[in-house]
């Protein structure tokens, strides 16, 4: 009996938790793939309005928040590469800093929404509803993609603060990190979408 | 079974890919600048596609993760892409 209970193993399996995050992470990408699929139709129909209403767009803050978003992706994989070599305080910083770059972007994105807002420009305002066909679509779906992005922004940011006092409590060590690799994952997934929202939102010639 | 999850990638590796990344976001801002009518849009999601593809397997560490991940993963892509495609047909033809 005693023999036994020294072989007993932890029940443990950090691929089939991985396995399980992917799965999360494919309903995210065909959910926002139907709103891009949505959005080619649209931007097939018309095209010469969406490109009209994109220039309302500023390209700076897309890049800016591109750039942001982009190293903000690098530090949160290299956390995991901190924690693998057992330094705690480096992860940490890591985490910290990824969150940082959340904040960043989502005060841009604050000013940017802001000021589209000032002019009386959001989701059944007046103005609207008087907007060519064209630019009424454009501004809605833009309004929905980029929001919907930025609740996963908040969500994400959640996560990564629930990864940096698990990491500071001791309970995601250099043996069992899956958690924050989840994390991460979700993370990327955020970065993900944002490559091909830049492009088709900001970018339309 | 060693070989999965101990994997590290090193810092260096995770900065270069960055720097691809950031190349690639300068050039989709540039292409954009000229106007090649439809190839235009074209590029710009090719080089999206080429930056995902740097995401999903350096950061997110699917170079690394097992086959069956990496199977699973290409096939959402694919599905998706058979989305859009019946979807374009279907407007094309109407």
């Amino acid at each position: 009996m005693s023999e036994h209970i020294t072989h007993v193993e932890e029940h443990r399996d950090d691929e089939a938790s991985k396995l399980g995050m992917w799965l999360f992470i494919f309903t995210e990408l065909l959910l926002f793939g139907g709103l891009f699929l949505v959005y080619s139709v649209f931007r097939m129909q018309y095209p010469a309005n969406f490109h009209e209403a994109s220039l309302e767009l500023s390209v700076t803050i897309g890049a800016i928040n591109t750039v942001v978003l982009l190293f903000s992706s690098m530090t949160i994989a290299m956390a995991i590469t901190a924690i693998q070599k057992k330094n705690k305080k480096l992860t940490l910083r890591l985490i910290s800093v990824t969150v940082l770059m959340a904040l960043i972007f989502l005060v841009n994105k604050y000013f940017e929404w802001g000021h589209k807002f000032e002019h009386g420009l959001y989701p059944g305002s007046d103005l609207m509803h008087l907007l060519e066909r064209g630019h009424h679509l454009y501004f809605s779906l833009y309004f929905f993609m980029t929001g919907l992005h930025a609740l996963h922004i908040i969500v994400g940011m959640i996560l990564l603060i629930i990864c940096y006092v698990k990491v500071s409590k001791g309970s995601i060590t250099n043996d069992r990190f899956v958690f924050l690799e989840n994390g991460a994952l979700y993370w990327h997934l955020v970065d993900l979408i944002w490559i091909f929202l830049f492009p088709l939102m900001y970018l339309i010639s | 079974m060693e070989n999965h999850g101990s994997h590290i990638t090193e810092y260096k590796v995770l900065v270069r890919v960055l720097f691809v990344l950031l190349l690639c976001t300068f050039l989709t801002i540039s292409v954009t600048g000229f106007n090649l009518g439809a190839f235009t849009v074209t590029i710009a999601l090719l080089i999206a596609g080429f930056k995902s593809y740097m995401v999903l397997s350096y950061f997110m560490h699917l170079k690394y993760e097992s086959l069956l991940l990496r199977i699973l993963v290409s096939m959402v892509f694919v599905l998706f892409i058979i989305i859009v495609l019946i979807t374009f047909i279907d407007y094309s033809f109407r």
